[in-house]
C-alpha cells in the first residue's frame, strides 16, 4: 500500500510541477529515455545542470560586477544558461534567461541586474521542488515514470 | 529535381563491426553532450562524444597535425554538431569536413537552440544533411539515423519543425559510403547501366 501512496505522491507532484510551469514537454522526453540500465538518467542529467549552472551564474556574477558591463559577454554566457536550461525542460528559467537577454540587447544594464535577481530565485526554487520530486521517486521506486501529467 | 525514379540506393554505410553507425557528435555542453549520447545509445550507434570543433578535427586526424599516410583514418558514418559553440561554431567545423577529401561525404548534422533561417540555410548551402532545433528529441535522431542506415535518399528534406524546403530543394542523395565517388561530369554522357546522380544541394 505505502508503494502505491509513494507513487500518488510523484505523480501528483509531478503533475503539479507542470500545471505550474516549472517544467516543460522536454522533461518528459528525458524520462523515456529511462530504462532498467540507466534508471536515474534524468537525475544525472539534472546534476549536471545543477553543476554547469553553478559555473554560469557564478560567472554572469562577476560579469554583472564589472564596469562597463560587457553585454556580449553576458549574452554569451545567458545563452549557454538557457541552453542547458531547455535542454531539461526548466521552462520558468528558460524564460527568465530569454528576458535576460532582451535586456542585454538593449544594453539595459539595470534590467539585466533585476532579470539575473528573478532567474536566480526561479533557478533556487525549481531546483527544490526537484530534489523534492527525486527523493520520492526513489522512494517509490521504480515504476513507470515517464507518463504524460493531464 | 530528382524525381522518385532517381533516387536509387548507393551503396549501404560501411558500419563498424557490430553493425552499427559510428556517430561523432560536437557540443560545449555538457548536459547536451550527455543528452545526445544517451539519444544516439538508443538509436543503436556507436557514440564518440567531443566538447569542441577543434577537438572534432582532432579526433578525425584533420588538425593538420603530421599523421602517417598510411594509416586507416577513423571511420565515422555520422557527424552531429551544435552551432554555437566557442572557438569553433558548428558551421566552420561543417566547413572543414566538406573541405577533407577524406570526409566530405560523411554526413553532418548542425543542432541549434535558434530558429535563424539564414543561420539554417548557410549551414545547408555548405553541405549539411539536416537542421535540427533544439532540444533535440529521440525521434529526430531515429529518423536521421534510420536515413542513414539505409543508404537511401530523403524525398523532401525536413531542415527543421517549423518550416519545409519550398520546391527548389533536391532531395539528398547519400552518397557518403560509396567507396567510388562519382563525380559530377556533365559532359560525359551517362552510362548505361549506372544512373547519373544529381548534384545534390545537400551532398555531394
Amino acid at each position: 500500500m505505502d508503494k502505491i501512496n509513494s507513487r500518488r505522491q510523484v505523480a501528483a507532484m509531478k503533475q503539479s510541477l507542470f500545471d505550474q510551469g516549472y517544467l516543460d514537454e522536454q522533461f518528459i522526453q528525458l524520462e523515456e529515455l529511462q530504462d532498467d540500465a540507466n534508471p536515474n538518467f534524468v537525475e544525472e542529467i539534472v546534476t549536471l545542470y545543477y553543476r554547469d549552472s553553478s559555473r554560469l551564474i557564478s560567472n554572469l556574477d562577476h560579469t554583472l560586477e564589472r564596469n562597463p558591463v560587457d553585454f556580449n559577454k553576458l549574452d554569451t554566457i545567458m545563452h549557454q544558461f538557457k541552453g542547458s536550461s531547455s535542454s531539461i525542460g526548466a521552462k520558468k528559467v528558460k524564460a527568465e534567461c530569454t528576458l535576460f537577454m532582451e535586456y542585454c540587447r538593449a544594453r539595459n544594464g539595470e534590467g539585466c541586474r533585476r532579470s539575473f535577481q528573478q532567474m536566480k530565485k526561479e533557478y533556487a526554487t525549481l531546483r527544490k521542488k526537484l530534489e523534492t520530486y527525486f527523493h520520492l521517486a526513489r522512494q517509490a521506486g521504480p515504476v513507470e515514470t515517464a507518463f504524460r501529467p493531464k | 529535381m530528382a524525381s522518385a525514379g532517381d533516387v536509387f540506393r548507393q551503396g549501404l554505410p560501411e558500419v563498424c563491426a557490430a553493425g552499427k553507425l559510428h556517430v561523432l557528435a560536437v557540443d560545449d555542453s555538457h548536459v547536451d553532450r550527455k543528452v545526445i549520447e544517451r539519444l544516439l545509445k538508443i538509436s543503436s550507434c556507436k557514440v564518440t562524444v567531443v566538447e569542441s570543433g577543434s577537438r572534432a578535427l582532432q579526433y578525425l586526424g584533420l588538425d593538420g597535425e603530421k599523421s602517417s599516410i598510411g594509416l586507416d583514418s577513423v571511420k565515422v558514418n555520422l557527424i552531429m554538431t551544435d552551432y554555437s559553440m566557442p572557438g569553433m561554431t558548428g558551421y566552420e567545423l561543417l566547413k572543414k569536413i566538406k573541405e577533407s577529401s577524406v570526409f566530405r561525404e560523411v554526413p553532418v548534422v548542425v543542432m541549434s537552440s535558434e530558429n535563424i533561417l539564414t543561420r539554417i540555410d548557410s549551414c545547408l548551402e555548405e553541405g549539411a544533411e539536416e537542421f535540427l532545433l533544439k532540444p533535440v528529441k529521440l525521434s529526430d535522431v531515429k529518423r536521421v539515423t534510420d536515413f542513414i542506415m539505409r543508404g537511401e535518399g530523403m524525398k523532401g528534406v525536413k531542415i527543421s519543425k517549423k518550416r519545409s524546403r519550398s520546391d527548389d530543394c533536391i532531395p539528398s542523395l547519400s552518397t557518403a559510403f560509396s567507396s567510388v565517388s562519382h563525380p559530377c561530369d556533365i559532359s560525359s554522357p551517362p552510362s548505361p547501366c549506372v544512373l547519373q546522380p544529381k548534384k545534390s544541394r545537400l551532398s555531394i
